[in-house]
Order: C-alpha cells, then structure tokens, then sequence
C-alpha cells in the first residue's frame, strides 16, 4: 500500500472519529436533560406541579416538599444581584471602552480577567468574612433591623460581584466592535460622548448588551458555593432582603446527603437540578433569539 | 447645553465610581485573602497532610489537597483539551456543515451555562447507579464534563479566525483536511488554544460544586484513581465555618493556596499567548 492510499485512510477514519466525538456532545446534553426528567418523574407524579411550585412547606420528613420559598428566594437573590451588577458593570464597561485613556484600558484588562477566574468558593470565603460581618454590624442597623449577616442582601452582593467581570469583559468587546465613523457622524452633529454612547453605542451594541446581561444572570441563578455559604439556608419565605432565605443551587448543596436516601427525596432534589437546568437553557435559548432577530435590524 | 454638559459630567462621574468599585472589590478580596491566609501559611501546614481527624483535628496541613487539586485538575484538563481540540477543528467548515456546527456551538453555550451543581448531582446519581464509591475518578470525570464546553468553545473562537488562505495553500500542497487542521490550523491556533486550556484549568481547579459530592474527603494523598481525595475548593467549603480556629486557618490557607494559583494560571496565560502570538502568520 502506498503512502497515500495510507494518508486518506487515515483522513477517513480521523475524520469519522471526530464526527463521533462532536456527536457526542450532542448526546451528553440529551442525556442529562434526559436522565434528570427521568429521576424527577417520581417525584412530579406524587406530587402536581402547582402543589410543589405553591406550597411553602419544606419538611421531606412528613412528605412535603413545597418549593414556593425557595423559588421566591432564587428570585430575588438573583433579581437583586442583576440590578446591582447591571448599571454598575455598563457604566465601568463605558468607561473602559470610550473614556479611559489607552494606559488605563491596557491595564484594567487583566485585572478584570482575574476578577473573573477567582473561584466561587474563594468570593464566598470573602463575603463570609467581610460583607457578612458589615451587613451585621452596620447595613441592617441602618434599617433598623436586625440580622446574622447571613441573609438574601448579603448573597445578592456576593453574586453581584462575581457576575461584573463577564458582563465588563463582554460589553467592552461589543462596544469596541461598533464602528468608529457612527460615533464620529454622531459627534460631528454636536453630541456630546455622553449623548453619543446613549444614543450610538448603545443602540448599536443593544443585542450583545442583552446576551451579556443573560450570561450573567445564567451564572447568578446557578451559583451555589458561594451563595450556600452566605445566604442563611432557611426554606422560609423571607420577609425582609436581610431575612436567611435559600436558592435551588445552594438548597441542592446543602440537602446532597439525601442523594442517597429515599427515592422520593432524592427525586425531589433532582427535580430541583432539572428546574435550574431547564431555566438556563430558557435564558439561552431566548438570548439567541434575540441576538438572531436583532442582527438583522443592526446591521450596519 | 448646560443640561447635557452638567449630564456628560454626573455620569462620567458614576462610571469612575463604578470602576473604582469594581477594582475595589479585587483589591479587597485579594487582601483578605491574604490578611487570613499569610499567617496560616507554614512549613507544616505546606509539607503535611491533614491529621487523622478531619474537622476537629489541630495538627497537620493541607497537602493532601494541594495534591488533591492537581491530580483532579491536571487529568480533567487534558481529557477535555483531547475532546475540545477534536471538536473544535472539527467545527470549522472545511468539515461541516455551518448549520450543524452552529447548533453544536449553541448546544456547547448551553453546556458552558449549566451550573456545575447539575454535572454534580449528574454524576452522583450516576455513581450510585453503578454503585461505584467517592473517589478521584469520579471527581476528574465531573470536571472533564464541566470544562469540555469552556476548553472547546473557546478554541472554537479562536481556530475560526485562522485564514482560510493558509489552509487553502495547504490544501494545495496535497495535505488532506486532517492533516491540514491538526497540522497546519493547530500550530496557528496555538496561543489560542493554550488560552483555552489554561481557562478550562482555572475554571476546574477552583469549582468545588461539582465535586464536592464525588471525591469524598480523605486525610492522605490519594494512591489510586479509587480512592477518596480532598481538593482545596471543597476544603475551603468544608472547614471555613469550623469552630476550631487552627481548623479554620487550613481553609483560609487553601484560600490563598487556590488564589495563589488562579493567579499563576491567569499570568502564565497572558505572557504565553503574547510570545506565541509572534509565532503565527499574520
């Protein structure tokens, strides 16, 4: 056999293992949606939907699993984290990428960067040993209220920061792809920068600005570590932001054990696993739509 | 014009804030993690494993999970560079159809999203089906899957920007696609791959929420893939809120072990991509 009958065998047999592998990325997906509707399926046949949705119950001991605190909880520790992290993330990203001098821009970069690969685990440690104690001592007092530190405000926060560095790092990219002649044409009809990224660069970079806000929030509604270890861990519905609650990630966390206990529980739990599942592929799934609609209204 | 000046003027203001804050709050992280985790840092807490009694126990380091990390982090970082790299050459149209390589990105997106608490619990349960034990294996499988998605969408972006007029000459020379991805597309993707690993092993040394279900906990270094493991992530998480404070000062030690880390990690990837950059056809 020659060496070229050899070359494209060796093409062919490379190139259907790679379908394999690419495959299989596909299949590994189906399979976790799969396998969790499947180990859920227990538990959502005892139980209807609206029961366990509206119930706020949570003792797996006398059989009732309401989930109503824990989704409030979710919702507002991340909804919380999003509007902390949404204005304060533009307007750095804003200024990183249309006022700060050159030297500035080169030398925030990394320090983004880092902000975004510092652990989960290692912000929560941070927040247990500093905004904890804060919110204790003088946030919560300023309320009027009292409160362990360990609460829905002091999650929200902790989620907050860890979401600033994707969503900065993301619109950054965006607004430095919009064309320089559309700021010059908005700049030379008398506009001052600030008009100019309010009227131009925003509206130009509008889809992206939306996809990185969903990014963030996908990573908000999934963190666990960090929020177990901050936000108090009582399925009660909270009253005050500096009241304990609990999300689906950290109620997962902390209730693991029970894995491997009663079928009944461990469906339970998993369900809440496909519920944080189904919810980030909702997120994307709209963020592409958008992101497809828009492209085409934007072009420019 | 005095409105829109005094406008330009509040939010030029609210965005220094808003950096200042960001900058701030890895200035404060970095120094709390080193006000607690300097003076837990010695020669015992480096050189010693954790002593026999895990949460209580007042003598002995974290080497156990330094090493813990590393076997975990290592092995699950190169089996997802070999599934990352395979995906992402193949991604590019040379071999696929468009349509189908941007569904498989979307569903890798999706992947990257997914909270590592699902591949967790995923893995688990599977664990339990087979009735496997916690051990190293199971850790490094859970954080292979976790960072297939970053390694391979991340390479993906950078081996799509590689022209299409190099691999046309190569094709022209006679290489077949094959040879041209692993051969010629490779070496100029190279810093963008190296890149990707060194995302994908940050993003794996330092998760513990996929793993802390899987390795269990152990007091020694592992000796084979089935035994049981600590790593730093699920130290910290274990023994940050211990009554004890020396027990508590091995997770501020992890802490600053892990940061330590990430930082070399994050450094390390900055200096490479730049010397390999010079390498590359432009």
């Amino acid at each position: 056999m020659d060496n070229k009958r050899l070359r494209l065998i060796r093409d062919y047999i490379t190139t259907k293992v790679m379908i394999a592998i690419t495959l299989s990325i596909f299949i590994l997906f189906c399979f976790i949606l799969l396998f969790l509707i499947w180990r859920s399926s227990l538990f959502l046949s005892e139980y209807s939907i609206v029961e366990i949705l509206l119930s706020s119950r949570w003792s797996p001991a006398r059989g009732e699993f309401g989930l109503y605190p824990i989704i409030i909880g979710t919702i507002l520790v991340t909804g919380i984290a999003l509007l902390i992290a949404v204005p304060i993330s533009l307007l750095s990203a804003i200024y990183i990428s249309e006022y700060a001098p050159a030297k500035l821009k080169h030398f925030v970069r990394p320090f983004i960067d880092l902000l975004a690969g510092v652990p989960s685990v290692v912000y929560g440690l941070c927040a247990f040993l500093f905004i904890v104690p804060l919110v204790k001592d003088h946030i919560a007092p300023l309320f009027g209220v009292q409160s362990t530190g360990l609460c829905i405000f002091t999650a929200s926060v902790t989620l907050s920061i860890m979401v600033l560095p994707i969503i900065i790092s993301l619109c950054v990219d965006s607004f430095a792809a919009v064309p320089l002649p559309l700021r010059e044409a908005s700049l030379s009809v008398g506009a001052t920068r600030w008009e100019t990224v309010k009227k131009v660069v925003f509206r130009a970079s509008a889809p992206s600005i939306i996809s990185a806000v969903i990014l963030g929030f996908g990573r908000a509604f999934g963190e666990t570590i960090a929020v177990n270890m901050v936000v108090g861990g009582v399925s009660r519905v909270p009253v005050s932001l500096f009241d304990p609650g609990q999300t689906l990630a950290s109620k997962i966390i902390s209730d693991y054990s029970e894995l491997s206990s009663i079928p009944i529980r461990e469906s339970a739990l998993l369900f809440m696993a496909l519920l944080l599942l189904v919810v980030v592929v909702a997120f994307n799934v709209i963020s592409k739509i958008i992101l497809s609609k828009t492209r085409r209204r934007w072009s420019y | 014009m005095n409105k829109r000046v005094i406008e330009e003027g509040v939010f030029e203001i609210l965005m220094i804030l808003s950096l200042v804050f960001v900058l701030g709050s890895l200035i404060i992280i970095i120094s709390l993690v080193l006000y607690h985790g300097a003076p837990a840092i010695t020669v015992e807490m480096l050189t010693q494993t954790s002593s026999s009694r895990l949460y209580t126990g007042r003598g002995g380091g974290i080497l156990n999970a330094i090493v813990g990390s590393i076997l975990l982090a290592i092995p699950a970082t190169l089996l997802a560079f070999m599934v990352g790299l395979t995906v992402a050459l193949f991604l590019q149209s040379d071999f696929t159809h468009p349509q189908l390589a941007n569904s498989v990105r979307f569903i890798l997106d999706i992947l990257w999203g997914t909270p590592s608490i699902i591949y967790g619990v995923f893995c688990m349960v599977i664990m339990f089906i087979l009735g496997s034990t916690t051990s190293l294996l199971w850790g490094i499988i859970a954080l292979t899957l976790l960072e297939i998605p970053i390694i391979t969408r991340y390479m993906d972006e950078t081996i799509s920007m590689v022209p299409h007029g190099l691999k046309e000459s190569a094709y022209s020379l006679g290489l077949t696609k094959v040879e041209t991805a692993f051969k010629i597309v490779r070496k100029q993707a190279l810093p963008g791959i190296i890149a990707g690993v060194l995302l994908g092993l940050g993003r794996g040394i330092g998760d513990a929420a996929s793993i802390v279900f899987l390795i269990g906990e152990s007091n020694s270094i592992p000796s084979s893939f089935d035994s049981p493991t600590s790593a730093l992530p699920t130290m910290i998480f274990n023994l940050y809120s211990q009554p004890d404070p020396y027990v508590r000062q091995k997770a501020y030690a992890a802490a600053f072990i892990l940061l330590i880390i990430v930082l070399i990690i994050s450094v390390a990837s900055r200096i490479l991509t730049k010397r390999l950059t010079k390498h590359i056809i432009k």
